[in-house]
């Protein structure tokens, strides 16, 4: 029991096959109601595809764990139906401050540019997030089976079967697909005996999470050996209901039951808060960490995704964050395959995109850790060289590595891309999540992302209106639709098209638009193809691309 | 030409999508060249480092503006 939360209870009902009835097949069964097998089990269902969801447990996650939701993170779910909720509730933060003993050398903004909807990151604790999730999945129509462990699973050429224990007893259970979000430890993963392969790191770290009336504002602070915890790293975050997170480096030689003792952390807290600010332990844990992934996350019939395919060290927010990545990532193409759509080769290309960003984030999480807990005497003289160079010059201080906090991945070498035939400058590459943009439609204000997303659509950008030939975009006759878009620099005219003002010429600026250029973007809001100039020929080649065949 | 001291690493030809990725490429690399050596070896590795990258600029403007630079906040002024 927390002091700032209750958990929820949610319902084990019996399931009807340990009575002989209900469906003993089903398109998709996804283990593991996680933030990651929940937002994977909404997108299929946004996609028309019915999902049932099993869980061991029957409530939320224990404790506040994963705490940062970026910024990509949070336009996934706002294409999922929770980004309202998760923002109102989280706190909301974009800077981020480093100090070296009592001296901040450095600073930074995740959001150096105005005009997102989204802010870089909001902090909520993971709880919260589950529970607006499990909401999310009911009014969805995921069928969700609390209570449900999974305990065998034989895969089959054509699916898999499964054993589930529930408190009634078990059931026998097949799916033509299993969606595996099992977290780090992954019991499916095990029952298959696939290996995950990398590096456990040698230190301990103690996650505080106190709650206090404190007047901080609501940013990152990180130390590099502050006086109240030398020679060790000191993270402080904010989270909903002031609760404030803060994680003490430990060290291996750490006890972690000693550690997690009140009497162990409270002067711990007293040391960094000092002794007349009042507080309460919330909750205490202590953690190890290891950088690791599957060699693929496609097995057959079987889809890893989330910390069962891959785990990255805490600094960077890259665990969740990568996870819901790889549940939008993989939706909409199982709902293709499943649909008789695409080809279930286009479900390699999931493993393909997300070992390639698991790959980044590993990279990304382990600089950061060999910089924050150097291994060898040279690595933290250098360490320190940085640190104190950086509060002359700012070469250094780009070098402080204190968390390369989680951005997108952009899938330049994904095979669904084409590649590009005219010039074009700026990062929206093809293989690059859309960078969002103010729009207005019907004069009403709103943000591009709101806009797109979930099928298929081409962006087509013109000056006014009538410069683009509706009839032609809205008779395209490809296997899979496309929804035309445009994108207006005027507000003015009418068309037979959705039309979206780029109300503040950021669309322009971001995706170095001309009249003409066109944009082909997948149901993940992926770019998998541009033109200068839109040709229904090309369309049809790169929509076949994009989707495995 | 002034001493650079604003980010100035990458790797020709190599696009980068974020701007903290040529310095963590470049860190990384320093940090392993000196992996299983001891104390000793890295100080003789890092001594050669500089004396390779000081002949490689040359300019012995630059490099004793570059040695008072890293000398400050080391101990007290240096012999100029």
């Amino acid at each position: 029991m927390l002091k700032t939360y209750a958990y929820p209870k949610y319902d084990y009902r019996r399931p009807p096959e340990l009575d002989g009835t209900g469906h003993a097949r089903r398109p998709v069964i996804v283990v593991g109601a996680g933030p990651v097998g929940m937002a994977a089990a909404i997108d299929l269902a946004q996609h028309g595809v019915p999902v049932l969801l099993l869980d061991d447990d029957d409530t939320v996650s224990l404790g506040s764990r994963g705490v940062c939701y970026a910024k990509r993170t949070l336009e996934i779910l706002d294409r999922l139906g929770v980004g309202e909720a998760v923002c109102r509730k989280g706190v909301s933060w974009d800077v981020g401050r480093t100090f070296f003993g009592e001296r901040e050398v450095y600073r930074f903004n995740l959001r150096p540019q105005p005009d997102h909807k989204r802010p870089g990151m909001i902090n909520l604790q993971q709880y919260y997030l589950e529970e607006m999730l499990v909401a999310r999945c009911e009014a969805a129509g995921v069928e969700m089976r609390w209570k449900n462990k999974v305990t065998a699973v034989e895969p089959q050429a054509d699916g898999a079967r499964l054993t589930v224990e529930t408190p009634d007893g078990s059931y026998a259970i097949a799916c033509d697909w299993l969606v595996a979000a099992d977290g780090a430890r992954s019991p499916i993963r095990r029952m298959l005996g696939l290996d995950v392969e990398g590096k456990v790191f040698t230190d301990r770290f103690l996650i505080a999470d106190v709650v206090m009336r404190a007047d901080f504002p609501a940013e990152r602070w990180f130390w590099f050996d502050p006086p109240f915890h030398p020679n060790k790293s000191v993270l402080l975050h904010k989270q909903a209901d002031n609760v404030w997170r803060i994680d003490f480096q430990l060290g291996w030689d750490a006890d972690p039951e000693q550690e997690k003792k009140p009497e162990r952390v409270v002067p711990r807290i007293e040391a960094m808060l000092g002794r007349e600010r009042p507080f309460e332990l919330e909750w205490v844990s202590v953690y190890t960490f290891q950088c690791r992934r599957m060699q693929r996350f496609r097995h057959g019939r079987c889809l890893f995704v989330g910390d069962a395919a891959h785990q990255v060290s805490p600094f960077g927010a890259r665990g969740a964050n990568s996870g819901i990545q790889d549940a939008d990532n993989l939706a909409w193409k199982l709902a293709l395959v499943l649909d008789g759509r695409a080809p279930d080769r286009l479900l390699d290309t999931y493993s393909d995109e997300r070992v390639a960003a698991a790959d980044e984030n590993i990279l990304n999480s382990t600089r950061s850790t060999d910089f924050i807990t150097p291994k060898s005497s040279v690595s933290r003289t250098f360490r320190n060289a940085v640190l104190q160079l950086a509060g002359r010059h700012e070469f250094a201080r780009k070098l402080i590595n204190s968390g390369r906090l989680s951005v997108p991945s952009v899938c330049t070498d994904s095979a669904l891309n084409t590649p590009d035939a005219n010039t074009f400058t700026g990062d929206m590459v093809p293989g690059a999540p859309l960078d969002d943009a103010p729009v207005e439609s019907n004069a009403q204000p709103g943000w591009l992302l709101d806009h797109v997303g979930g099928r298929f659509e081409l962006l087509v950008y013109a000056e006014r209106a009538a410069d683009v030939d509706a009839h032609t975009l809205l008779d395209l006759r490809t296997p899979i639709p496309v929804r035309p878009v445009l994108i207006t620099a005027s507000a003015a005219g009418r068309s037979a098209l959705p039309m979206l003002h780029d109300v503040r010429g950021r669309f322009l600026e971001r995706y170095d638009a001309l009249p003409g250029s066109a944009w082909l973007v997948r149901p993940d809001q992926h770019i998998a193809a541009r033109w200068r100039r839109v040709e229904p020929a090309s369309i049809r080649a790169a929509l076949a691309r994009a989707s495995g065949h | 030409m002034p001493l650079a001291r604003d980010p100035n690493f990458a790797e020709p030809g190599r696009r980068y999508f974020r701007d903290f990725s040529p310095g963590d490429d470049f860190y990384q690399r320093l940090i392993d060249a000196h992996r299983d050596l001891t104390d000793e070896q890295s100080a003789l590795l890092n001594a050669k480092l500089v004396l390779l990258l000081a002949n490689h600029v040359g300019d012995l403007a630059l490099i004793g503006e570059a040695l008072r630079l890293a000398r400050q906040d080391v101990a007290g002024p240096g012999p100029d």
